[in-house]
């Protein structure tokens, strides 16, 4: 199987990432070496085999539902590239 | 002073217990070697006042009759652990001047035995890479020579502790990122249980593989900092609730009986003749220390380099979509509305590969691939795992090549994605397997540049690893060889 340019776009549109048209022709020869590489995978036999998320087999541990850090807005909203009245600015988004 | 720079964890702590040297005189001295060696590039951040602040500190809790092990002894942190008083950037734009609010959990319980940080060393963006060339920051030279990359992602670690501008660093590996490096410049870099270090404060790459370590002069260098490093934290929801132990019991421990696992797989067509030499040299150096070798089988190893190229870009696409230019990082100056805002951040901020990446993650996350890719590559990874517990029911350590060949040159493989990617051959299988692994120097391949010997342990089995390793460098001075000019 291989990726088609429309593929490509489809997915860099999900991603939200914006490639040109000459990066994007790279980016498909290169995607595609790798889907290539994939394929041997596809020959191995895993018929009841449970997929395996964590090495150790570990869950997901939960925790109790309840306040454990001090209230840190400011600090926490240094590093925001815009900001007012503690809330983090974005174009408009509802006209 | 300029010994003290050649001078391991061990040997610093107890020269500082005797009071023969200060962390003040320490930090000053690496800060020095730091400044002498920028052509490295190894460092992305130094704030000497921060460090020294904190030798100071760590000076006074001696003074008040604290005795820790690393009280007082320099570190420096692999960027990808966010610190409150150094920017964290992932080596990545898109986190450029980016202060975090709060410690990595690593980087917290260090800080706490009184280690002194130096600063933030250099990786490849997002630890995406074997060669450290995905910087946003530049390259790192390799000290051993200066035309070879120092592998990746955690270039500037392997650098730092080869160039001995810190006797310890911290790294990261979530395919190979602390062990290829570690081999390319000839030091001890080891990665521990996936689950035992806290993730908490390691800027995400892949989940259900990150693991933080460290690169260091000699196992028992590492098993000291291992002893305040690692442990549960309830902040992390995948780490292990196992119990704190003490990581140089199996230090002393003789070799007589040991049964080494050399499994055949990675002793095939793609291994380099040199670095074949220099790891069956090792192999029968353990035999004279009393191990006996077994010939062992890991039938599906060799699928370890597809099935990770599924998981962990299908993490990290997830992982790296917090990346959106609204909350912190990188924001585009100019956009038509949101999503364009967040595309045109994304793509400004983010260099090739984490970009490929994130492209391949979504493929094969995407609708209608989910099953034929991610479902499959997790089916396959199991099967891998299982190979590694059959193997250690034969021997109780595994042993092989880290890379198939020494540090290659800068730009060998930058153009071609799958020929890096194989660079992480033989050290894939065992992050899939989420098992303990470390990377010794062993000797030297073509030009002069070092060969690094894997060894893996079951889980949790990381004091054991570290025996075996310390046994081995008792015997042996490779991991005392020091590059020239440095």
């Amino acid at each position: 199987m291989a990726l088609t340019e429309n593929d490509v776009a489809r997915i860099a549109h999900l991603a939200r990432i914006e490639i040109s048209d000459d990066d994007r022709r790279a980016m498909l020869a290169q995607l595609n070496d790798i889907f290539a590489m994939m394929e041997k995978m596809q020959k191995i036999d895993t018929a009841g085999v449970a997929p395996m998320a964590h090495p150790l087999g570990g869950h997901q541990r939960l925790r109790e539902d309840r306040v454990s850090e001090a209230d840190g807005r400011d600090e926490n909203m240094k590093n925001a590239p815009q900001a007012a009245d503690g809330l983090f600015l974005v174009p408009r988004v509802v006209e | 002073m300029s010994e003290l720079a050649h001078a391991g964890v061990a040997e610093l702590g107890r020269l500082l217990q005797q009071r023969k040297v200060s962390a003040v005189e320490l930090a000053k001295l690496q800060l020095a070697r730091i400044e002498q060696h920028r052509d490295l590039n190894a460092f992305l951040d130094v704030r000497p006042e921060v460090t020294l602040a904190q030798a100071k500190a760590a000076d006074e809790r001696r003074g008040r009759g604290e005795t820790g092990a690393l009280l007082g002894i320099p570190i420096a942190h692999k960027d990808i652990f966010v610190t409150r008083d150094w920017a964290s950037t992932a080596s990545s734009k898109i986190l450029q001047g980016y202060m975090s609010p709060f410690d990595a959990t690593v980087v917290e319980n260090l800080a706490r035995a009184g280690m002194v940080c130096l600063g933030k060393l250099n990786c490849d963006e997002f630890a995406m890479g074997s060669s450290n060339e995905n910087s946003a920051y530049g390259n790192v030279l390799n000290p051993w020579d200066k035309g070879a990359v120092p592998g990746g992602s955690s270039g500037g670690s392997s650098a730092a502790v080869a160039a001995r501008l810190a006797p310890v660093a911290t790294a990261t590996d979530t395919g190979g990122s602390i062990r290829e490096p570690a081999a390319f410049t000839g030091i001890t870099g080891t990665k521990p249980t996936y689950g035992r270090p806290s993730r908490w404060g390691m800027i995400a790459f892949a989940s259900s593989l990150d693991t933080a370590g460290l690169m260091t002069r000699s196992a028992e260098d590492c098993a000291l900092v291992f002893n305040e490093m690692l442990g549960f934290d309830p902040k992390d929801s995948t780490s292990l609730e196992a119990p704190r132990e003490d990581f140089t019991r199996h230090l002393d421990e003789p070799l007589t009986g040991l049964r080494i696992g050399v499994p055949k797989e990675f002793f095939g067509a793609g291994l380099q003749p040199d670095v074949g030499r220099a790891v069956h040299a090792a192999l029968a150096e353990f035999e004279k220390l009393g191990a006996r070798l077994v010939d062992i089988s890991l039938p599906n190893a060799e699928l370890g380099i597809p099935v990770y190229y599924v998981v962990a870009p299908a993490e990290a696409s997830s992982n790296l979509a917090r990346f959106d230019g609204v909350r912190y990082g990188h924001r585009a100056a100019r956009y038509d509305d949101l999503t364009d805002m967040m595309k045109k951040s994304r793509s400004e901020g983010f260099g090739p590969e984490p970009k490929r990446r994130i492209l391949i993650g979504t493929y094969v996350l995407s609708h209608g691939y989910y099953d034929a890719y991610f479902v499959k590559a997790m089916q396959v990874r199991r099967l891998i795992a299982d190979d590694f517990q059959r193997a250690f029911a034969q021997c109780d350590i595994i042993a092989s090549p880290v890379t198939t060949s020494v540090a290659f040159g800068f730009g060998e493989k930058t153009t071609d994605p799958v020929a890096m990617y194989l660079a992480d051959l033989y050290t894939v299988p065992g992050s899939l397997a989420g098992v303990p692994s470390m990377s010794i120097p062993c000797g030297f391949g073509d030009k002069g540049r070092p060969v690094g010997l894997q060894l893996m342990a079951n889980h949790l089995q990381e004091a054991k690893m570290l025996g075996v390793a310390h046994r081995y460098q008792q015997a042996t001075d490779w991991h005392r060889r020091l590059p020239q000019g440095f």
